[in-house]
């Protein structure tokens, strides 16, 4: 218990908090690579999902794809587009995207994929064009699930940016990489909080994000 | 290739323990997840607390996992069992979600037509409930080892032995070769271990290759015995 003390007493720690490796710096660059990752992943992903999903045309090759992408190692990708463009920001952040893609794909097939039929026939019944039903009917009774594939891949991107510190860029990952390298384990431990919390705290602020931005129709008690 | 040609002893040792660090997690994963899925199916009160419980569990990142557990387990930081401790508790937090989602969908007039017949409970579970269950708790088992198999290699970056040394080592020493072949390894690993689960739910329902058979054949040769 003694090292979980010396964890806190290091968060506690004013000295820890300032200059340019004080926790809010690496905070705040641990969201920016997240952050554009996430959207990045979304500019492919999304328009890509949703067309798949409303033509239903490769479906085989999107839900196969899907499956491949998320078998390569995050790492592997990292370290290898790090050894063949040289450091930087452009490695890591292809490699994350390439992590982000699949959840947000697969979500955004699924979801309209799955709209009920008779809800499509309605809408092109009452003379709405495709595009109109892809906005109008699929996109809202499908939102819930298009945003429950985001969720999936900011958690997942937000818990591996960690990783980026280890081909030295910044992140809440630099604590653990150095901790390490020093054998400073309250420093390590402490940094292993704040990762937990920000994981925590993204989730839940999609989690109220989905809940808002579900139709009040599709509301109903279980 | 030289490097390969050269190193391909290590390479296939690292290959060994990737797979242990992977597959053990999987069956540990499952011999917990199973039955505490199936004990929450009907309970109120435990089934909010192990599925809200499994998807906290599953927010907290890998790297920090293999960090934390050698602090509270006393093991040694690059030991082995960290990853397969951190990678159960993986397994099991999406296992856990998915099982239970297999036991609910299990058809409940099947369940009582069994009970009438004089099963017992574990009698039940074992030979009806459990079987019918098996077509999403394979899908389960198929997303966690696949997640798993890329997760190990994280366990590289501070000093497990798996193939993401081939990682970390290829990036120190500039060798774009051993990186590539490491990343074609874990997603053969990914694919063998996704054939195996896939054929392991394909032998255990047998009843469902009999329904893609065509149902008019069946119907017909029903007739025919009608008949005779």
């Amino acid at each position: 218990m003694s090292l979980l003390a010396s964890a806190l007493a290091w968060l506690a720690d004013p000295d820890s908090w300032s200059g340019s490796g004080g926790i809010p710096t690496r905070l705040l660059e641990h969201l920016a690579y997240s952050g554009l990752t996430l959207l990045l992943a979304l500019a492919v992903a999304v328009p890509l999902g949703l067309w798949v999903g409303h033509t239903g045309r490769g479906s085989g090759v999107v839900v196969g794809l899907a499956g491949a992408l998320r078998a390569l190692p995050t790492l592997g990708l990292l370290t290898l587009f790090t050894l063949l463009l040289g450091l930087g920001l452009v490695p890591p952040v292809v490699a994350l995207v390439l992590l982000a893609v699949p959840p947000i794909l697969s979500g955004a097939y699924a979801g309209i994929a799955n709209v009920s039929p008779a809800l499509k026939d309605a809408g092109t019944a009452v003379g709405m064009t495709g595009g109109q039903v892809l906005a109008r009917v699929e996109l809202p009774n499908a939102l819930p699930v298009i945003l429950g594939g985001i969720r999936s891949a900011a958690l997942q991107v937000v818990a591996t940016v960690t990783v980026v510190a280890y081909i030295n860029l910044g992140g809440l990952g630099r604590y653990l990489i150095d901790g390490l390298a020093v054998r400073d384990y309250s420093r390590m431990l402490g940094s292993v909080v704040l990762v937990a919390a920000l994981a925590l705290a993204v989730d839940a602020v999609l989690a109220l994000v989905q809940r808002l931005a579900t139709s009040p129709g599709l509301r109903q008690a279980p | 290739m030289t490097w390969t040609a050269a190193n391909w002893p290590h390479v296939l040792e690292l290959t060994g323990t990737h797979l242990v660090q992977s597959v053990l997690p999987v069956l540990l994963g499952a011999l917990v997840a199973i039955p505490l899925a199936r004990l929450a199916v009907r309970s109120r009160v435990l089934r909010p607390v192990l599925v809200t419980g499994s998807s906290l569990l599953y927010t907290i990142p890998s790297l920090t996992l293999f960090v934390v557990l050698p602090l509270l387990l006393g093991t040694q930081i690059t030991s082995v069992a960290n990853v397969v401790v951190a990678l159960t508790l993986y397994v099991v937090a999406i296992l856990l979600r998915s099982s239970v989602d297999a036991f609910e969908a299990v058809d409940g007039g099947v369940l009582q037509a069994s009970t009438a017949m004089g099963y017992r409970p574990l009698r039940r579970f074992l030979t009806v409930e459990l079987p019918l269950a098996v077509p999403v708790l394979v899908a389960g088992l198929r997303v966690a080892s696949v997640s798993n198999i890329s997760m190990v290699s994280v366990g590289a970056v501070i000093g497990v032995q798996s193939l993401g040394t081939l990682f970390t080592d290829g990036l120190r020493r500039s060798l774009p070769e051993e990186i590539v072949v490491g990343i074609v390894l874990t997603v053969v690993l990914a694919l063998f271990l996704d054939l195996l689960l896939r054929g392991l739910g394909h032998v255990l329902t047998p009843w469902q290759r009999a329904g893609t058979r065509s149902v008019t054949t069946r119907l017909l040769a029903l007739g025919r015995g009608a008949a005779a």
